[in-house]
This record gives structure tokens, sequence and C-alpha cells, in this order.
């Protein structure tokens, strides 16, 4: 068995002093970061990119996992301390979870978010090694045209299926291609889109597009919206044990969350959201008649314990289509691809074999940073809420700082300075007006690819654009996308009638 | 018009859609400017740039017509609940910001990203600019030694790094 093999192989890798180290700086920094409202995975992996030129590929990438698992965990114990989701997988956490703390529960509430993030998180690794090279092996039979269109595909879904607005979704989208436009194009030569300015013929850089959009915008919303004297009060934790019949009521959401969740992350729709929201649904219609009560009055510890799972099990799968196809399907997994672009290694399903012991160990070390976090997370929650405590002025100012020598760094240029203002002012009129940001960063990173495998792949067919509605595979992907876009539109007309 | 009631266009809407519009067209001229050699007519250089910007612009001629429609601003609780903006915060956080802009190249790193702490922090309602310096100092100093000595970034010394560095014994770059 292939993942049997894969997983030896890794373990003995991850197990290494130096790699366990990685993990658990990770795990430590994303739980922080998860933690801190106005900071998520994707700027803090981000900012950490000059690593890639310090230290192995495989311990830069245990580092970032770790966050990005690490900032699952923590942004639990945000919602439901605080009553502020500090990313929008955990909007649904805060429902039942602030109104546990609010009755002196939330001590149970954060323990069944841990403990249900820690089996999800199980699960989800176990889905990424056993489906992770069944996936590969049928996306080695794909050629630049599906490969083509299995982005377009990608492109639809994270932009015009999930959030409010198909049209401001895909008006990001394009704004992040625009920006993955400029620069040198890479085959024949040609500067583009740079107005003749020798400034922009390397491009835009991506660190620069995330810190400008997740930490200049956020701060410069914020200050657009501040009111003096408002800050949300910090529940006390009180004793973090589950009862037994919490255990009880909490096992099977945590089950059902990890299922839901999973399939969610893996599929090109990516995203956190949809997941949360279904499970909550769902342990409101199953709760037991005893408990339902509880629902939105003194909080159900099963609205806490499903959705938290499926939040962390649609993070693993997220992971799947990165490592397996080179697709990411959120701002995060963008930002760990072009991490994979800066060591030169091609992501796709040809990972798996060219880098067989990089991705085993990755996945092994999943496994050890989500052992980690959940023997780390419960007994430094005093350290947790202590972050949680910082002040709004100095958060944000602290924020702008990493944010300043993050860009800065790249290549010492006040030009570069500007440049993120600039596209942190665009972000702050994006939150604003309700246009998503990472269909931006996903666009960006993505777009160049998808424009290489369309180049081929009329390359391939000497310039005839039918060649993808003549080949099955790319049709049937084309169809699916397609339908992706319009059938919620035609099945809302049709429903009107 | 007959049947509805006349909303008055909402105007931030209507920027918002001709300020992407503007950006299509941008990238239409733009993309109109590469040159390209002959040998490329078929899938050249020319031809990914020139869908993208014509989608761009489709999507704010649509953006503009949802905004002659009444707009979308309205339907977001958060717009529909906020207050005013507030200007002095925003106007704070700026001045931080073009601050470390104009300091960052003469005096380096920590100097400009203090003043810039300073401000950012006064932006947000932060009272005793006399503590933030005193937090932004060390603080300022530590990102740059981490991100210096720990990521391999390079940034050169200004004043504040020189004198620690030279204080440390060690060498200045």
């Amino acid at each position: 068995m292939e993942a049997i093999d894969g997983l030896a192989l890794g373990f003995t890798h991850a197990l290494t002093i130096t790699n366990l180290g990685w993990a658990l700086l990770g795990c430590f920094l994303g739980t922080a970061i998860g933690v801190l409202p106005g900071i998520g995975p994707a700027l803090t992996i981000a900012l950490l990119l000059p690593i890639t030129f310090q230290v192995s590929a495989t311990g830069a990438f245990i580092l970032f996992c770790g966050i990005f698992y690490g900032a699952m965990y923590g942004g639990s114990t945000t919602s439901i301390l605080l009553n502020a989701p500090g990313e929008s997988g955990s909007i649904i956490t805060a429902l039942e979870g602030a109104k546990m703390a609010k009755n002196g529960r939330a001590g149970p509430a954060l323990a069944t978010a841990a403990i249900g993030s820690f089996v999800a998180g199980i699960v989800g690794t176990l889905g990424i090694a056993f489906i992770g090279p069944v996936i590969v092996d049928f996306a080695l039979l794909l050629g630049p045209a599906e490969y083509f269109c299995l982005m377009v595909l990608c492109f639809v879904t994270v932009s015009a299926v999930l959030g409010g607005s198909a049209l401001r979704g895909l008006t990001s989208l394009f704004l992040g291609l625009t920006l993955g436009l400029i620069g040198i194009d890479l085959q024949t030569g040609q500067p583009r889109m740079t107005f003749g300015l020798p400034e922009l013929y390397d491009g835009v850089n991506v660190v620069l597009v995330a810190v400008g959009l997740f930490a200049v915008a956020e701060a410069l919303h914020m200050a657009w919206r501040h009111h003096a004297g408002e800050k949300a009060e910090v529940r006390p934790v009180g004793k973090l044990m589950l009862s037994r019949s919490d255990l009880k009521r909490s096992f099977w959401p945590w089950m059902r969350g990890a299922g839901l969740g999973f399939p969610f992350g893996v599929m090109p729709a990516g995203g956190t959201e949809m997941p949360t929201m279904l499970s909550y649904y769902a342990e409101r219609k199953l709760v037991a008649p005893e408990h339902a009560h509880e629902f939105g009055t003194t909080g159900a510890i099963e609205g806490v314990a499903g959705p938290e799972a499926a939040n962390n099990a649609a993070a693993a799968g997220i992971l799947v289509p990165m490592l397996t196809l080179g697709l990411p399907t959120s701002a995060t997994a963008a930002i760990m691809l072009s991490a994979f672009q800066s060591y030169g290694i091609q992501p796709g399903p040809l990972l798996f074999e060219t880098q067989g012991e990089l991705v085993w160990t990755l996945i092994a070390s999943l496994f050890v940073a989500n052992v980690m976090l959940v023997v780390l997370n419960l007994p430094l929650i005093g350290l947790w809420v202590r972050i949680l405590k910082i002040p709004t002025p100095q958060l944000y100012a602290g924020i702008l700082v990493f944010a300043t020598i993050g860009t800065y760094g790249i290549s010492n240029s006040v030009v570069d300075l500007m440049l993120l203002y600039g596209i942190g002012i665009i972000g702050m009129f994006m939150r604003r007006f309700d246009f998503p940001v990472a269909p931006v960063v996903i666009g960006m990173i993505l777009g160049p690819m998808a424009e290489q495998a369309l180049r081929q792949a009329l390359t391939i067919s000497q310039g005839d654009w039918s060649v993808f509605v003549t080949r099955p595979g790319s049709l049937a992907i084309l169809a699916v996308a397609l339908l992706a876009l319009l059938g919620p539109r035609i099945y809302a007309v049709w429903m009107r009638r | 018009m007959r049947g509805r009631v006349t909303n008055r266009i909402p105007v931030p809407d209507l920027m918002a859609g001709l300020f992407v519009l503007l950006m299509g067209l941008m990238g239409l001229w733009q993309a109109g400017a590469i040159s390209v050699s002959p040998l490329y007519a078929q899938v050249g250089p020319k031809a990914v740039p020139y869908v993208v910007a014509s989608c761009m612009t489709a999507l704010g001629a649509l953006l503009v017509m949802a905004a002659l429609r009444g707009g979308w601003s309205a339907t977001i609780a958060e717009v529909a609940e906020a207050g005013p903006p507030n200007m002095k915060a925003l106007g704070l956080l700026g001045a931080g910001l073009l601050l470390n802009l104009i300091l960052i190249v003469p005096a380096g790193f920590s100097i400009a990203a203090s003043a810039q702490f300073v401000m950012v922090s006064a932006a947000f309602g932060s009272r005793s600019m006399a503590r933030d310096l005193l937090i932004a100092l060390p603080l300022t100093l530590g990102v740059w030694f981490l991100f210096v000595q720990g990521l391999g970034v390079n940034i050169g010394a200004g004043l504040l790094e020189g004198l620690v560095l030279r204080a440390m014994g060690r060498e200045v770059f």
C-alpha cells in the first residue's frame, strides 16, 4: 500500500529533532496568530517566505503547515472567549461557543473545540495520505488542455460559487489575474502591462500583495470604522474539562463534522464556511431533544464540537488539491504554492514522485503537529488569553511594523512601500464594498500557471482553440465549471417562476 | 420610472464600479501596447492579457449597471450599521505610513517604523505617546534583528541599528 510505505518513510524523517522543532515552532506561532484578531496564516506565511532562502524545503513546509493547522486551533479560542471570530471558518463556532462562555462554560467549549480539532485533523490527514496518491494517479493522465480547464474550474469555484456575489468575486479574481500578468512574459521576453515602468518588469511581488491586502487594508479599514471605547470583554476560562456527558454529546458531532468538512476541503471549491455552516445546522437538527433548548440560549456543546471539527477537516482537505494537483483553493494554500515555486519545485501530480520524501515527511508532520497542538493548547490557555488581551492600538501598530519590514526587505525599495500602501487602500475599499480578497491572491499565483497550461495546450494543438471542447476530459471539466457558474442563477430564475 | 420608487443612485457604489471599469480599460490599453513578433501570432503574449482585460471591463460595466439599479452597499450589514467614517483615525494612520516612507531611507528601519508605530497607536486611541515609543524602539529593533539575522533578509543598518551593532562590538554593514 503506497500510503503505508509513504507514511513509514515520512515518520522516520518527521521525527528527527530538527523537523520536530520546526513543527513545534509552527504550531506555537500558528496558534498565536490564530488567537490574534487581524492577522491570519496567509499573512504570516507570506511574511516568513524569506525563510525559503535559508532552510531546506522540508523544514520550511513543516513550519508553514504547523502555522496553518495552529491558526485553526487558535481561531476557536478567539471565537469562544471574545465572540470575535478571527477567520471565516470560526464564525459559526462563535455562535454557540460565545454563548457557552457567557454562561460560564468557556472551559468545556474550548476543550471540545480542541479535541474536535484534533480528531478532525487526524481524520483529515489520514484522508490526505490515502486519497492523495489516488488523485495523483488520475491526475497524471491529464494533459495541458485538461489542466487548464481544471484551473478554470478552480477560478470559478473560488470566486463565483462561494461568498456573497459572483460579480464581486469574479472582479476580485480578475484583479488578481491582472496583477499576475504584470512583468516580463516568460515565453517571449516581452514586458506586459507595465506602463513602460522598469520597476514593474520583475512583476508585482506576491508577498507585497498579500501583506497589502491582509495587513495594511485591515488596519486602514479598522481605523476607518474605529470608535473609541469599543473593546470586547474576554470571558474567563474556568475549568478546562469535559464531563462525561459533554464527551458523549461531543463525540458524534466531531465525527460528523470531520466527515462533512474533509470532502468540502478536497473539492476545488475549498473554503471552510460552507462545511461549518452545514455541520451547525446538522447538529441543531440531530441534537437530543433534552438539549435542544440550549441552542441559541445558553449555548449547546454540539454546536461547537461539530463546526470546529468540520473547520479543521476542511483545512486538511485544502492540502489535497494543493499537493496533488498544484491547485490552491485558499489564500494560505496559494502563498504556500509560491513557496514551492521559490524552491524551484513544480507543484502538481509529479510532486509525489519527484519529491516523495518531502511530501510524505510533510504529511507525517501534520500528524505530529496535531498531537502537539492538542497537547500544547489546553495547558497553555493562560498564555493565549494574555495574547488576546493585547490592546488594539499596539496590536495594529505592531502588525504594520511586520508589514513594513516584510515588504521593505524584498528589495529595500521605497517604491515597493508605495505600492504596498496603494494595494492596502484598494484592499480597504474592497472590504468596504464587500469584495472578497482571497481570489486576488489565488488569481495572482494560479493565473500565470493557467496561462502557461493554455499556451502549451494551444502549441500542441497548433493553435486550434477547439482542443478544450473536443477532448472529453477537458470538455467535462469545463461543463462542471459552467454549471458551477450558471447553475445557481438558473435555479434561482426557475424557482421564481 | 414607473412602478419603482425612484431610489437615489448610491454614489459610492457607482464610483467602485467606475474604478473597476477604468482598470479594465487601462488593461486593454496596456494589452494593446504589448509588441508581438509575427512568430507568435497564434498564441502570443497578447492573447491572455486581452481576455483578462476584456473580462475586467465587462465586470466593471456590470458593476456600474448594478450601481445604477440601486447598488449593493445597502445590503451589507456592516455598512448599514456603521457610523460615520473616523477621519481622524484614518488621517493619523495615513500620516504614520507617510512618516515611515519619508524616514526609512535616511534614518533606517527602526526609527521609521517606531515613528509609524506611535502614529498608528495614536490613530487607534492610544493616549501615551511616550509609552508607545518605549514599546516601539525595542520591538522594531528586535524585528530588524529577527529578519536580518534570523531570516537572512537584506536590510541595511540605519542610525539606530548601527548604534546597537557598534555597542555589541559588531561590524556595521
